[in-house]
């Protein structure tokens, strides 16, 4: 009985479940085809925005060239956010992920995510000065700005009791903060280096300590992972590391150096010699 | 007197059973916190459809009657009201009261940050009402439009004031006539109150697009969306229905 009531319900959900599968990637296909077709974000300088002739520059879309040149075919950049881009590399639309994405033991059952891992950041909280924001523990009942999405907006809701108030994009976020909508904004901390040197944040702060730093990976669709197309991004991976090209788009962009880019160079390039 | 406690527990946890044996992954029922944030959802939306519901019909109703008067002034006031909620997009309108006029509207809170005064459930709740009140109006012109002149030349030959004739003669007959059309645009109202999203009013869409994003359950929570906006839609229509069956006057309209 309970059996016939498990499968009465996966039927009726059964519809909507129904994976498309993705069409099988390899190196070769995308060098047929001629195009490399990559998600990228479009909103989180400076890792992937949009310049002002509209196209997406920025640290993510000059590691996807690195892929593309590497390829010697065209790059295709496709904007993505972070509600939508598993189901575009789930359902064939991207053949590979850039886009800010942390590296979690649930999303590794929907996307092949690769190792090594390219990036770290953690989580802070831009805030108004006014607010006098000296621990997490202040954020209780307080109203906090977010995206929509963002994995860690349910860990400091549920830990720290804070009343998350979260926007489709960056720019909704940062207007409802600047027009007081809530004390502070829950994001990336990577995402406040650069606009803390903005005068026109200079009426806000980072002062919190950095928590929950997990890895950023990128991803090609599950059934690749172990197939040449992930292998042939590991092994870019390790070569980005162990050359340190990782650590020149970090100075490109005037990202701060993270002390994850660091470690992993030290430790690839002592296996490749 | 003994107090009946139902134990939710095994039935929560049959979700939980579900996720483990086919995939199925239904956290709003076994996860406390999802759960709660869910219903807590849920509870919002419902309070937003209702202000929305009443408010509207409300506009629709003084609304219409302010487009009949002699003031010239009235008049254009309500055509260019509903000139302007009628034809822009409601999702503009909420970015419009929320960022642009929000941000001139402040109060100093606590801290001494200036923090709006209206909140964004408010400014949801004062969009969706002018918005599908803007259509209920002219859903009531064309109401009363349809009531025949004599009853109302009936009306004030018997002394009726022009109000006690619109509230006691015209309105009960031009409701009637007006219903399903109000019925047609309430549904979509309902429908509508998920653009509140955009805006971060945490109701249904807004919450559930946060649940899959955490749990990657999106099929799942796509399912559950479906299912629970059916079945308000559902409800209001059963109960439109049946105030449109209790308010047949015979030989007036078809039954």
């Amino acid at each position: 009985m309970h059996k016939l009531l498990l499968s009465a319900v996966a039927a009726a959900l059964g519809l909507a479940l129904a994976a498309a599968p993705a069409a099988a990637q390899t190196p070769e296909k995308i060098k047929q085809r001629g195009v490399l077709v990559v998600g990228t974000k479009p909103d989180y300088k400076p890792f992937g925005f949009r310049d002002p002739s509209g196209a997406i520059v920025g640290f993510e879309p000059d590691i996807a060239r690195l892929v593309a040149d590497k390829l010697g075919v065209k790059l295709e950049l496709e904007p993505v956010v972070s509600s939508n881009r598993m189901q575009f590399l789930q359902q064939g639309k991207i053949d590979l992920m850039i886009a800010t994405m942390n590296d979690k033991p649930d999303r590794r059952q929907i996307v092949g995510i690769i190792e090594p891992l390219y990036y770290a950041s953690g989580v802070n909280v831009l805030a108004n000065k006014k607010a006098n924001l000296k621990s997490w523990e202040q954020l209780k009942d307080q109203k906090v700005c977010a995206i929509q999405g963002a994995w860690y907006n349910k860990p400091v809701a549920e830990k720290y009791g804070a009343d998350i108030v979260a926007f489709k994009g960056q720019t909704e976020a940062e207007v409802a903060l600047q027009q007081g909508n809530c004390i502070g904004w829950v994001y990336d901390d990577t995402a406040f280096a650069e606009r803390l040197a903005d005068p026109k944040w200079s009426g806000f702060e980072m002062t919190l300590p950095t928590i929950l730093e997990e890895p950023w990976g990128l991803a090609v669709p599950l059934p690749e992972r172990d197939g040449p197309w992930g292998k042939f991004m590991a092994q870019q991976l390790e070569d980005w590391h162990r050359t340190g090209k990782l650590i020149e788009l970090e100075k490109k962009w005037n990202i701060p150096a993270s002390a994850f880019l660091k470690k992993m160079h030290e430790q690839y390039s002592k296996k490749g010699s | 007197m003994t107090l009946v406690v139902i134990d939710l527990h095994p039935l929560w946890d049959w979700f939980r059973v579900l996720n483990e044996s086919t995939g199925i992954k239904l956290t709003i029922f076994y996860d406390a916190f999802d759960r709660a944030r869910f219903f807590n959802s849920f509870l919002t939306s419902v309070r937003l459809m209702g202000i929305c519901l009443v408010a509207s019909v409300v506009i629709g109703v003084v609304g219409a009657w302010i487009q009949g008067s002699k003031l010239r002034v009235l008049r254009l006031f309500t055509q260019g009201y509903i000139q302007f909620f009628r034809n822009t997009p409601p999702l503009v309108q909420l970015y419009f009261f929320y960022f642009a006029l929000g941000s001139y509207l402040k109060i100093t809170g606590a801290n001494g940050i200036a923090v709006p005064l209206v909140s964004n459930f408010t400014w949801a709740a004062i969009c969706l009402s002018f918005y599908a009140g803007a259509f209920n109006v002219e859903i009531f012109r064309a109401g009363i439009e349809a009531v025949p002149r004599e009853t109302l030349e009936a009306a004030e030959s018997l002394g009726y004031s022009r109000l006690k004739a619109y509230a006691y003669v015209i309105l009960p007959l031009a409701f009637r006539i007006s219903l399903p059309a109000l019925n047609n645009n309430l549904v979509n109202l309902i429908k509508t109150t998920t653009i509140a999203y955009a805006i971060a009013v945490p109701e249904m869409l807004y919450v559930a697009n946060q649940i899959w994003s955490d749990e990657s359950n999106v099929p799942e929570m796509m399912n559950v969306l479906l299912i629970v906006y059916v079945a308000l839609v559902g409800l209001l229509v059963w109960v439109m229905g049946r105030w449109e069956r209790a308010l047949t006057i015979p030989g007036y309209s078809p039954a």
